[in-house]
């Protein structure tokens, strides 16, 4: 098999438009239209329960670090603040942007800015780029968020625990944007009519970390980029460690997201953390049913998908091997078996696809 | 020439929900709105062309079932992206329990 291309504009990306990959139609489970009526629902109190919280947690472990500051004592509140602020983040981005947490539009809004200021995401190009992932899922040279390229860059994916490459890449593209420039990639999935929204937004963060450096320079401290910009480096590990097993190890170009996606059962805080994306195959297949109701999601469907991972301890056994064995075979993946209640694979066409899986 | 087809029963539809028409290799979406009107639109998303009928209707707006944008069902005006261009809106009326749009 030729070597991947995961690029937008190189031939897999035309190859996958040609074959039909490219925003073809995906397999759903069944599910009466009453019942799904009802997991679809919004709601306000969920997320505003959970976004005080949130807050509260994050004012109240920098409020002890900041007093702490600068003894050693002060690291765990920061480890805490850090968690929330560069991970917890990832998923109200992500659920905000789908517009789904809660009922009332603005609220949905404001979070989406708050979270994407925090993750370095311009909130107006990264709404489109997963708008493209929920499109092309794991599509080589359509999807643009590819965590897991073959062969994988473990050095890559491992310094991103840290935030290193997603922090220089948000940077970069905030100073790119501010410049009034968008990246030739980027223009591929984001209409011209947004871009202006792109270049306005970086220049308004780049004005907000200019006052932040500013005062970290007036007081002779970094104490203020412990509290705006560093979290996203020191906090990052969970969102890695949880969405690296969203796609990690299983399939490329399929249409079919209980072959390219993993749901992983996880304890509460990371849950919390992570907003329950961890429901991650039923997430994909009914985007629209938000994220306090994917628990409910995933009792009503588990017949159909393959069984899900029991911990993140599970997770990882499975998806780990198989990112080894990528590093040699990039045409490896793993197939899942599927419950016999639920409906098989449509094997006709992603054989076609994938060429025979290795099992 | 617009002309007016009898498109379902009143009953067919759950209030602030949705069916799929077809008709002549058109396919459309009719609304039954929470104060008890019918509206209709084209079925498709004007983003990526996916079908309405799986979406969710809250109040007077309509939620593509792929990426979550909303249209205004009453104009068709694309309220939330990534759906940049309205929906196309036809007329529709009620008669003898029946509705009725104009296509
Ligand atoms: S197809 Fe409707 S929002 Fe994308």
């Amino acid at each position: 098999m030729a070597k991947r291309d995961y690029s937008m504009l190189g031939p897999d990306a035309r190859r996958a438009v040609e074959t039909g990959l490219a925003a073809a139609e995906w397999y759903h489970t069944d599910v009466p239209r009453k019942e799904m009526k009802a997991l679809m629902q919004r709601s306000d109190g969920p997320a505003i329960r959970d976004t005080i919280i949130l807050f509260g947690a994050m004012i109240l472990f920098a409020g002890v670090g900041i007093a702490l500051w600068p003894s050693w004592w002060s690291a765990p509140f920061w480890l805490a603040y850090g968690v929330l602020f560069g991970s917890a983040m990832d998923s109200r981005w992500h659920e905000c942007g789908h517009g789904t947490a809660f009922k009332t539009r603005h609220y949905n809004d404001w979070m989406y800015q708050i979270a994407s200021f925090c993750m370095i995401r311009n909130p107006v190009t990264w709404r489109w780029s997963h708008t493209r992932h929920h499109t092309d899922t794991i599509i080589v040279g359509r999807d643009p968020e590819i965590v897991f390229m073959r062969p994988p860059e473990l050095a890559r994916i491992f310094a991103n625990f840290f935030g290193i490459f997603d922090t220089i890449n948000g940077v970069r593209r905030m100073l790119l944007n501010a410049a009034g420039k968008i990246h030739p990639e980027e223009a591929t999935w984001i209409p011209e009519t947004e871009q202006p929204k792109v270049i306005r937004v970086a220049r308004i963060w780049l004005a907000v970390y200019l006052a932040v450096i500013g005062l970290a320079l007036w007081m002779g401290s970094i104490l203020p980029l412990m509290v705006i910009g560093l979290p996203r480096l020191y906090g990052a590990w969970h969102h890695v460690l949880t969405g690296l097993m969203q796609h990690g190890g299983l399939a490329e170009n399929v249409i079919d997201h209980r072959l390219n996606s993993r749901t992983v059962y996880l304890n509460p805080i990371s849950r919390f953390i992570y907003w329950n994306m961890n429901y991650h195959v039923e997430h994909h297949m009914f985007p629209m049913v938000p994220y306090h109701r994917l628990p409910d999601l995933h009792a009503a469907i588990k017949h159909d998908l393959p069984a899900p991972n029991r911990s993140f301890l599970d997770a990882y056994r499975e998806m780990w091997p198989a990112i080894k064995r990528q590093l040699l075979n990039e045409d490896y993946f793993l197939k899942r078996e599927l419950p016999p209640t639920a409906k098989p694979y449509r094997e006709d066409f992603h054989v076609e696809a994938l060429g025979q899986p290795a099992e | 020439m617009a002309q007016w087809i009898d498109a379902c029963s009143t009953d067919d539809i759950e209030e602030e929900d949705l069916i799929r028409f077809d008709h002549a290799g058109r396919t459309f979406a009719i609304y039954h709105s929470p104060d008890g009107d019918f509206f209709c639109t084209d079925g498709l998303c004007t983003h990526e062309h996916v079908h309405l009928e799986d979406g969710l209707v809250m109040e007077y707006e309509i939620e593509c079932p792929k990426h979550n944008a909303t249209f205004d069902y009453r104009t068709g005006e694309a309220m939330r992206a990534p759906a940049c261009v309205n929906l196309n809106t036809y007329k529709t009326k009620v008669e003898g329990g029946r509705v009725w749009i104009e296509v």
